[in-house]
């Protein structure tokens, strides 16, 4: 059902979103905590970065249809 | 600036190379217009000289063919010239063929000697007075004989034509006829024949006496001359000369005897060659071909024996006319001695007549006497000598003229006779000729003859095969129409009857298929029927299937209602098409009622509201947050009417959405699943697979009710009204 794919595809970023930004504030933790004295900025980065990601591959996702793909045609 | 340079010194050297070019042919011409000048006194010259030449060729050929005498003489002077003249005119004209002679009358072969010899003979005239008339009537009988000669020939000739004119005779007649002319004909010829023998034997012998006589005459003159020359000359003492006159007149009766023997036979053989002459004359007039050769061997004959009688006669004259000169002579010389005597008697009339005893009588005066008159006589002679010689040169030219008439007249006579010997010789070649031309002539006639009959019997058989094909041909025509008139009448009659039978067979089979096509239109109507009732139970099962739809659960696959109906309606092309214009789709999988459509329908909406921000150009994450804002912000009415016309306007997503939410409301999925299909962007990947759907089940129920439409018309058609 082309209806169902639309919402696949935010389950899917939903999950995504989260998983990425409990890693990022995970590694940010882990980070601050490990190489950065307890700073609040890798956190802030980590989640950031997570947050990031998680945003960037949503919205691939969610255009993908729209993108162009181009192939190399192989030089024989 | 260069190339231009360069161009106009090109142009200007070309210009030049030009100039001089032209100005060369110029005196290339000039050279040739004089010499052309030279040449064209010579060309004339030459041309007139050729057309000098040609013009005597010309000419004399013209005049060659004017004149043909001229022609011949170039032909003979110049060589090669015949050729020519052939060349030029054709062959030359034949030489005149000389004119003809026509063949005078001969002139009869006169038997004039007879006359002259009778003339000079000493016969009684009597005689002469008999052989006058023999050789009058001689001339006209021998005029007559070649007068007859083509008489006769002109007459056989057109008795011949007149023959054909005649009224046929039959055969056997005709030979019998020929045979009896042949019979006479040989009777008269062996007559003829036998006549021409007598008459030539008996003229021949008579000839060959008369001959022997005149001969015999001819030596008698001739011995009577000698004796009388030498009684004449001689100077004999008197006893012989005595002698010598009594021989010399034994010698004269001899001639005179031989002489009347002579004329005798020469008379007789005249009669007998008068009768040969008459004889062939009547064998002439006989008409008798056979005796012809005959006839001219006796003319031959005859005409030889004359020849030679006549040439016995001239010499009998020759020696005829010595002898009278002789015999002159001898008169002369004793006229003279008569005289001298009779002087001598004058003188001395006392001595006797005969001198010549004389010789010792005489006186002394009786001598002196006669030697006065002998010198007297001697004076008188020599004086008449003296005369003699003045008048001698006249009477030599006298006695010339004489002989000189003589000779002519003997002359005459000999080319008179020469000449009638001649004709007769050319006239007996003619009739030599003439013979030999005539036996050709009839060999030819005969063959002409049978020729003639043999084409008479060629044209009559052609004549009658004519005829007879032609009857033949007639009678054939006469019977085929006939013929053909009773085959049409046949024909016309059994035609007729053929119609009439036809006519009413036709009928009663006409009559016959309307029944069977009647029965057999009523059981195709009922298989027909039949078809169709089985057609709308299928397509009945087949809607019932329909039904089987569940809320979100498509039907059950079709296909074995599809099957069903394909099976029932196999020859039905129209129900075959529509059962296999069904999708695959729904016959496998089956179709989703319109209600699930509806219910899915508002699912649809709710999301296509809510990315109808969201296309290839806006598709981020931002843009989905804004076009939600816009969902949940834009109000609007759930349905709306839709126009009769889009507007561009109205191809708004949610403009769409509210058309097609009115359009299910009422039922009307087709509009709605249009009204979908203009949705563009992300809205319409959205709706892709309700379309999808609802295509599906649009196709599917129409080809449903079309196919049970037909299957009610079928029925309808098929069902008849009680």
């Amino acid at each position: 059902m082309s209806e169902k794919e639309l919402g696949q595809k935010w389950d899917r970023c939903l999950a995504d979103c989260a998983v990425k930004l409990g890693t990022g504030l995970g590694l940010g933790i882990v980070f601050s905590v490990v190489f950065f004295k307890r700073r609040t900025w890798p956190i802030v980065f980590g989640t950031g970065l997570g947050l990031g990601m998680a945003y960037s591959n949503c919205q691939n996702d969610l255009r993908s249809h729209y993108v162009l793909h181009s192939k190399v045609a192989k030089e024989e | 600036m260069l190339r231009v340079c360069w161009k106009g010194a090109h142009a200007a050297a070309r210009q030049c190379v030009c100039g001089k070019v032209k100005a060369h042919p110029l005196q290339h011409c000039r050279r040739y217009t004089t010499a052309g000048g030279s040449g064209s006194t010579a060309g004339k010259i030459v041309a007139a000289s050729l057309l000098t030449v040609g013009g005597g060729l010309g000419g004399t050929i013209l005049y060659a063919k004017w004149d043909p005498k001229f022609r011949s003489n170039i032909e003979k002077s110049v060589p090669y010239s015949d050729q020519l003249f052939e060349m030029a005119l054709g062959p030359p004209p034949p030489p005149l063929v000389p004119l003809q002679k026509k063949p005078g009358k001969i002139e009869p072969l006169q038997i004039s000697s007879l006359s002259e010899a009778s003339k000079e003979s000493k016969q009684p005239k009597a005689k002469a007075k008999k052989s006058d008339p023999a050789p009058a009537e001689a001339p006209p009988a021998v005029e007559e004989a070649p007068a007859p000669t083509p008489q006769t020939l002109e007459g056989e000739e057109s008795k011949d034509h007149h023959e054909p004119a005649l009224k046929e005779r039959p055969a056997e007649e005709v030979s019998a006829r020929l045979a009896q002319q042949d019979k006479a004909e040989q009777d008269a010829l062996s007559a003829l024949t036998a006549g021409l023998e007598e008459s030539l034997g008996s003229s021949a012998k008579t000839t060959l006496q008369a001959i022997g006589a005149q001969e015999a005459a001819l030596t008698a003159i001739a011995r009577h001359t000698n004796k009388l020359k030498e009684a004449m000359d001689s100077e004999t003492p008197p006893d012989e000369k005595s002698t010598q006159w009594k021989a010399l007149n034994e010698a004269l009766s001899d001639r005179a005897r031989a002489m009347e023997e002579a004329e005798e036979a020469l008379l007789k053989a005249k009669g007998e060659l008068e009768k040969l002459r008459g004889m062939i004359n009547s064998a002439k007039q006989s008409k008798i071909d056979a005796a012809r050769p005959q006839i001219l061997a006796a003319e031959e004959n005859f005409h030889s024996m004359i020849v030679d009688l006549d040439k016995v006669v001239t010499k009998v004259q020759t020696a005829q006319t010595e002898a009278k000169i002789v015999s002159q002579y001898s008169e002369l010389v004793n006229e003279a001695k008569a005289q001298f005597q009779q002087e001598l008697a004058n003188i001395t009339p006392e001595i006797q007549a005969n001198w010549k005893g004389l010789s010792g009588k005489l006186s002394a005066d009786d001598l002196n006497s006669l030697i006065a008159h002998a010198h007297r006589r001697i004076d008188q002679l020599n004086r008449e000598l003296a005369e003699q010689r003045v008048r001698e040169q006249i009477h030599i030219e006298a006695a010339l003229e004489q002989l000189k008439l003589e000779d002519q007249k003997a002359l005459e006579r000999a080319v008179v006779s020469a000449l009638e010997h001649r004709r007769e010789d050319m006239r007996l070649e003619q009739e030599k000729k003439v013979q030999e031309v005539r036996e050709v002539m009839e060999a030819e006639m005969r063959t002409q003859l049978r020729r003639q009959a043999a084409a008479h019997t060629d044209h009559l058989r052609d004549v009658l095969k004519v005829q007879e094909q032609e009857l033949r041909e007639e009678a054939q025509e006469i019977l085929n129409s006939k013929m053909m008139e009773q085959e049409t009448h046949y024909r016309r009659i059994t035609q007729e009857q053929l119609d009439t039978f036809t006519l009413d067979m036709s009928a009663a089979y006409a009559r016959l298929k309307g029944i069977e096509e009647a029965i057999d239109s009523h059981v195709i109507a009922e298989e027909e029927a039949r078809k169709a009732h089985q057609l709308w139970l299928s397509v009945e099962a087949l809607n019932y299937t329909l039904k089987s739809a569940g809320a979100d659960s498509p039907t059950e696959p079709l296909e074995g209602a599809v099957r069903a109906i394909k099976e029932n309606c196999a020859e039905n092309e129209f129900a075959q098409a529509l059962a296999t214009a069904l999708p695959e789709e729904s016959l496998s999988r089956g179709i989703y009622s319109e209600a699930s459509l509806r219910a899915r329908f508002y699912d649809i909406r709710r999301l296509a509201r809510r990315v109808a921000l969201i296309d290839e150009t806006r598709n981020s994450l931002y843009q989905y947050f804004l076009s939600f804002l816009q969902s949940v912000l834009l109000f609007e009415r759930e349905q709306v009417a839709p126009p009769a016309k889009l507007a561009p306007e109205d191809l708004d997503t949610f403009r769409l959405l509210a058309y097609a939410t009115y359009s299910i409301e009422r039922g009307d999925l087709e509009l709605a699943a249009k009204f979908v299909n203009q949705l563009r962007g992300e809205s319409q990947r959205v709706a892709q697979d309700w379309l999808k759907e609802a295509r599906l089940t649009l196709e599917t129920k129409q080809v449903i009710g079309l196919l049970s439409a037909y299957a009610n018309a079928v029925g309808l058609g098929t069902t008849q009204a009680p």
